[in-house]
């Protein structure tokens, strides 16, 4: 802060008076150029997006024989309708898919924030016999091979009974080292003082955990929460896997797409459905904003 | 506080379902898998409920001999050539966001959006783009680059399909590395940057001899990241090719997915195997990455 102002003086000084005119063009001009590759990367970053809303919005009845690749005129719907909004949700029983995607991503969630909580609590605070081990150890599941876990654990889902369901989606997931990590940092930031307090005052750990702990460390709660409901909502891969001999059991990600793979597809419909089922994830995400773009600190360091 | 027998079973308590779930799926899959890629166990024990049979290396033998396998792992590396180009791009773009200008919070957050995408919605929107009639070809057409009607169907295409889906990697990926790179950014004091650009520095001499040496510690972590990540690549490519056509995009992953899933003669044995030698690629790569930044940063 200090050092700052004497430069400034330098930089001018260094500069004599009359290039100063020519130093101001030549900012508007880094400004100009900025913001032109700024908006160049923000059409590349959404573009699909914008032109998925055009084809959803698109009234294919209008003209006859609309194709969503008439361009430029697929990128501006001259009749604009909701109706392939009302026709997908009807046709390919899209509420069955939501209630899907809601149900394993709310399970997620609650699972998730249960379980990080609980094993973060000992960790931060408690020393035990063999503490440093269990949490060197699930540090390192982030750097095991785990490419082929996905195999085994269909068997073991199998053996549980519970390949097949919202449940065997889920519990492989909620036990994640970001979770607990995440968990535990914020439970360490909590003053010693408060837990003695209540510990003299004869309160139980779990009193403790739950009226005192997490009350304080809501804002770590909200963006492993938030985390979890991107995460599962968005999940492909494993979804797809558990629940492919149960299709009336799979969430939108996966619905989406086998509505899709089905023969003559109406894009119209698809483009639709896609939007259902990014809407929730994008006002999280714009109410949620900062949870996302604080790089996760704290959390990665 | 002294441990004392009752927090101690307190603590255990607490830490069980967690401890379970990583046992259960976690652990135990990463041992049982590894022992399986020893073993036997295809369609025909696994439907007659009998054991994996330990047969040694002769699953590695099958793999080597296996045309398929070696097409994997050389799309797979083929693959990782993302990595550089999106380190790159994700660092310039941090840099340039890296301004408190009008309007930047809201840039920065748009980047952001494709990483928050599901890859099943990503499929669904590259692939119009990707059609023959797509977004892509037009726009080329208009550029001039093609004539009218010369535009490949991208991943209908052996020469551009993988580089197509690359390129949705790399979509989805440049939001995620920017806001990792801008808070490094943030830890590079501003006296250095000004300091060179009084001394006559250009923004491109600014770029390569002050923020890449300072960031490297961040882009040793990004880059190993991404590595990791393109070397398992195998949702891309499920939902956008499915490893087609004629298997110019089918990777490593691809093959452990296909022998443990498709088909009658799906066989956990050889998927085992083939799983554990991508394993040790991305092992070894790891190492690769850690050698490289570690020592140009003792050089500098």
């Amino acid at each position: 802060m200090n050092s700052s102002s004497p430069q400034v003086v330098r930089r001018n000084s260094k500069n004599p008076q009359p290039s100063y005119p020519s130093r101001l063009i030549q900012k508007r001009l880094n400004g100009v150029g900025r913001y032109t590759l700024l908006i160049l990367i923000l059409i590349f970053a959404t573009f699909p997006f914008f032109w998925t809303l055009a084809i959803a919005l698109t009234d294919k009845g209008a003209g006859g024989g609309t194709s969503i690749y008439d361009f430029p005129a697929s990128l501006f719907p001259k009749h604009i309708t909701f109706n392939n909004f009302v026709e997908v949700y009807q046709s390919f029983s899209l509420g069955k898919y939501i209630l899907n995607s809601v149900s394993i991503t709310l399970l997620s969630i609650v699972g998730t924030l249960l379980v990080s909580v609980l094993a973060a609590y000992p960790l931060a605070r408690f020393k035990f016999p063999g503490d440093k081990w269990i949490f060197g150890t699930i540090v390192a599941t982030l750097v095991l091979p785990s490419e082929t876990n996905f195999i085994v654990n269909t068997l073991t889902l199998q053996k549980l009974h519970l390949l097949g369901t919202h449940l065997g989606v889920v519990l492989p997931t909620l036990a994640t080292a970001f979770g607990i990590f995440l968990m535990r940092q914020a439970f360490l930031s909590v003053p010693q003082a408060l837990l003695e307090a209540a510990r003299l005052d004869g309160a139980s750990e779990m009193r403790i955990l739950f009226g005192i702990m997490l009350p304080l460390t809501l804002p770590s709660l909200a963006a492993l929460g938030i985390f979890t409901l991107v995460t599962s909502w968005n999940a492909y891969f494993w979804p797809m896997l558990v629940l492919s001999s149960t299709p009336d059991l799979a969430p939108l990600s996966v619905a989406v797409l086998k509505l899709k793979g089905q023969f003559n597809y109406d894009p119209f419909n698809i483009a639709a459905g896609s939007l259902i089922m990014m809407l929730p994830i994008l006002l999280i995400f714009m109410f949620a904003q900062r949870f996302f773009m604080r790089g996760l600190d704290g959390a990665v360091k | 506080m002294k441990p004392s027998a009752n927090t101690t079973l307190l603590a255990y308590t607490f830490l069980a379902p967690a401890l379970i779930l990583l046992t259960v799926f976690t652990f135990y899959p990463m041992l049982y898998g590894a022992y399986l890629g020893f073993t036997e166990y295809g369609g025909m024990r696994f439907a007659q409920g009998l054991a994996p049979k330990f047969i040694g290396l002769d699953n590695f033998r099958t793999l080597a001999g296996d045309d398929l396998f070696w097409t994997g792992i050389k799309n797979s590396l083929r693959y990782l050539l993302v990595v550089p180009v999106l380190q790159l791009a994700s660092l310039a773009v941090a840099v340039l966001v890296n301004k408190q200008i009008p309007g930047i919070a809201f840039f920065r957050g748009a980047y952001y959006i494709p990483v928050v995408t599901s890859i099943s919605l990503a499929a669904v929107m590259w692939e119009w783009v990707y059609n023959k009639d797509g977004t892509l070809n037009w726009l080329l057409e208009r550029l001039h680059i093609i004539g009218a009607g010369q535009g490949p169907s991208w991943l209908g295409n052996e020469a551009t399909a993988l580089y197509a889906v690359m390129f949705v990697t790399f979509w989805r990926g440049f939001g995620y590395y920017m806001v990792l790179y801008l808070a490094g950014l943030q830890s590079i004091p501003a006296e250095l940057e000004e300091a060179a650009t009084l001394d006559g520095a250009t923004p491109w001499q600014l770029f390569w001899k002050i923020t890449v040496p300072m960031m490297r510690p961040t882009i040793l972590l990004c880059s190993l990241l991404s590595t990791i990540a393109a070397l398992r690549s195998l949702e891309e490519i499920v939902v956008l090719t499915n490893g087609g056509p004629l298997n110019s995009t089918y990777t490593s992953l691809m093959y452990v997915y296909n022998k443990a899933f498709q088909g009658f003669n799906f066989d956990y044995g050889m998927a085992s195997a083939a799983g554990l030698v991508v394993a040790a690629f991305g092992l070894i790569l790891s190492f690769l990455n850690f050698r490289f930044f570690r020592d140009n940063g003792a050089q500098s």
